[in-house]
């Protein structure tokens, strides 16, 4: 048995819900694949979900919502043990590499952390990963089973639907009181206009070469805006306080392996290559011809973002 | 309050990796303490410039090598160290389960550790521990302020940044944005070869066998076309979005 938890924003699946189904099918071989949706909209989203094949088990209680690491653990851990699963795997987001160590602990299940790839042979599962700043592919196999999977995000190809679709059932998993030991005070949004960096097709991202905080309104937002991207930022922008800390790509942020990267007058440290470095096609746009971010660089023009980016939105503008 | 810090050693992020056969070859790299712990060490210092009566002890789990960032920890401001020694790559569980029984044989209130390792790429480590330890995590910290045993923290999320409150002991994992590491200082460094660094080994503390195991490591960066667009603006713009649109068909 297999155990995916994906997530939904109020029932409504996150592109990533996909990619687990797919997780999930490279790993068949350990039996029937089922699901546990959280919090309110569960319901829909376990409808949703079943069209994949997938056995969807949904649980609406509004304490699942906001997200908090004890109560998912809590939660997640006793399904996976009603169910008898030999895998659990849940994206690889804030939230479930926040969990999932903890439901691997409680389990005691092998950790395969942040996963691009993952098989089975029935007894162990085998998975590759990134490591040394996404520079090393790590090839990492169970001892033996159970195992806790996150799966990186905007990597594998999404599942198909199925033709039979699972069945979807309410299940009861009730919130222990042990587990409300962090109290949420106030939460804050990010300014990502919407698309959230870690599942963008596309990602328009700034660097300390932008200028300003209007330089970001000026010329990283509406040339997002126009490829309905997400905005990043280098860590030198958020130490600035030009963008907050959410939006930062690179080591210390986040690991995006989009479509399309565009490097808005960035660098190119070895800590910001390391969060996207994989990403499909990489555009650089620097003034400084020797700036190392060209040498991952698919696409590059030499020249000052405040002229190109202009002609970029004019030209993109006309298509 | 006892505060425990947990770091790690890792290759300096400007140093270039290179593979013998099929597993990463550390031979002749510069190592630091890996950046994100060093916010721990600063943070943990810090709370007692702030006041708090606090006894500092850094905790690390890897090869000796992982001595000389011990040391720049003693030097920064830990009162002593335990080193549990080991050659063996650990799995996190494990790893976790190991220091759990370190901690609680140590006694701490607070433990901080980074939030990503810069050689594993990996944030399981402090979801893990405090797990292992029964405690509840705060992970990605941006800001720590510490009353008695109540805490309030500021940290990042998939969706933004939360503020939030609970009560110690838990494990914090720290990042860029909590504070800014200082250096170590000369008199510091050599004050800091006579505070105590105790060794240790995984079986003292009964390490579990492992639950994963790395079976081959190899260098993976995508080659790339490296064209470069020259020239005026308005033609840069359009060979760019051109070659966007009908060469890589991405937009």
């Amino acid at each position: 048995m297999i155990l995916l938890v994906p997530e939904h924003v109020a029932g409504k699946l996150r592109p990533s819900a996909r990619e687990l189904v797919a997780a999930a099918r490279t790993l068949s071989a350990l039996g029937e694949c089922q699901a546990l949706l959280l919090g309110p909209g569960a319901s829909a989203a376990a409808v949703e979900l079943a069209a994949f094949g997938v056995t969807a088990h949904h649980c609406e209680d509004a304490g699942y919502e906001p997200f908090k690491a004890d109560v998912w653990t809590s939660a997640v851990a006793a399904a996976a043990t009603q169910i008898g699963a030999k895998a659990v795997i849940v994206p690889a987001t804030r939230g479930g590499l926040s969990y999932g160590p903890r439901v691997a602990v409680r389990l005691n299940a092998g950790l395969l952390e942040d996963v691009i790839e993952v098989e089975t042979d029935g007894t162990t599962v085998g998975a590759k990963r990134f490591s040394y700043l996404s520079r090393v592919t790590e090839s990492v196999r169970s001892a033996g089973l159970p195992v806790v999977i996150s799966v990186k995000v905007n990597v594998l190809a999404p599942a198909e639907p199925s033709g039979t679709p699972g069945s979807v059932s309410a299940i009861v998993l009730p919130i222990d009181p042990a587990t409300q030991r962090i109290e949420i005070v106030s939460q804050s949004k990010a300014s990502t206009g919407g698309v959230a960096l870690d599942e963008a097709t596309i990602v328009v991202t700034g660097g300390r070469g932008v200028g300003s905080p209007e330089g970001f309104t000026r010329l990283v937002e509406p040339l997002a805006g126009c490829l309905n991207a997400a905005v990043g930022a280098t860590r030198a922008v958020v130490d600035a306080g030009w963008r907050p800390y959410s939006d930062q790509v690179g080591q210390t942020g986040k690991s995006v392996a989009p479509n399309v990267y565009v490097a808005l007058a960035v660098s190119g440290a070895v800590q910001h290559l390391s969060g996207m470095n994989r990403s499909k096609v990489i555009v650089a746009i620097n003034k400084d011809k020797d700036a190392p971010i060209f040498k991952v660089a698919d696409y590059g023009i030499v020249g000052d973002v405040n002229e190109v980016v202009p002609e970029l939105l004019k030209v993109l503008g006309k298509q | 309050m006892k505060i425990c810090t947990v770091l790690k050693q890792v290759p300096d992020a400007e140093a270039s990796i290179r593979t013998a056969g099929d597993r990463v070859d550390l031979t002749g790299v510069t190592f630091v303490m890996d950046g994100m712990d060093e916010y721990g060490v600063e943070e943990a210092i810090r709370l007692r410039e702030a006041g708090h009566q606090a006894e500092i002890f850094t905790l690390a789990l890897g090869p000796k090598r992982f001595e000389e960032a011990i040391r720049t920890s003693l030097a920064l401001g830990s009162d002593r160290a335990i080193h549990i020694e080991t050659t063996d790559v650990l799995d996190v569980v494990t790893q976790a389960r190991v220091l759990a029984a370190a901690v609680r044989q140590e006694g701490a209130d607070l433990v901080l550790v980074g939030g990503k390792q810069a050689d594993w790429d990996s944030s399981a480590f402090g979801p893990a521990l405090a797990e292992a330890l029964g405690w509840p995590h705060l992970d990605w910290t941006t800001r720590l302020a510490i009353t008695g045993t109540a805490v309030e923290a500021t940290h990042d999320t998939d969706a933004g940044t939360e503020t939030v409150r609970f009560s110690l002991p838990a494990v914090i994992t720290t990042q860029q944005g909590l504070n800014e590491p200082r250096y170590p200082t000369l008199p510091n460094i050599m004050k800091a070869k006579r505070k105590e660094l105790r060794k240790a080994v995984p079986a003292d503390y009964q390490a579990p066998a492992p639950l994963t195991q790395v079976g081959g490591e190899v260098i993976q960066v995508k080659a790339r076309l490296n064209k470069l667009f020259t020239g005026e603006a308005v033609e840069t713009a359009a060979q760019l979005v051109g070659a966007l649109r009908d060469e890589a068909k991405v937009i």
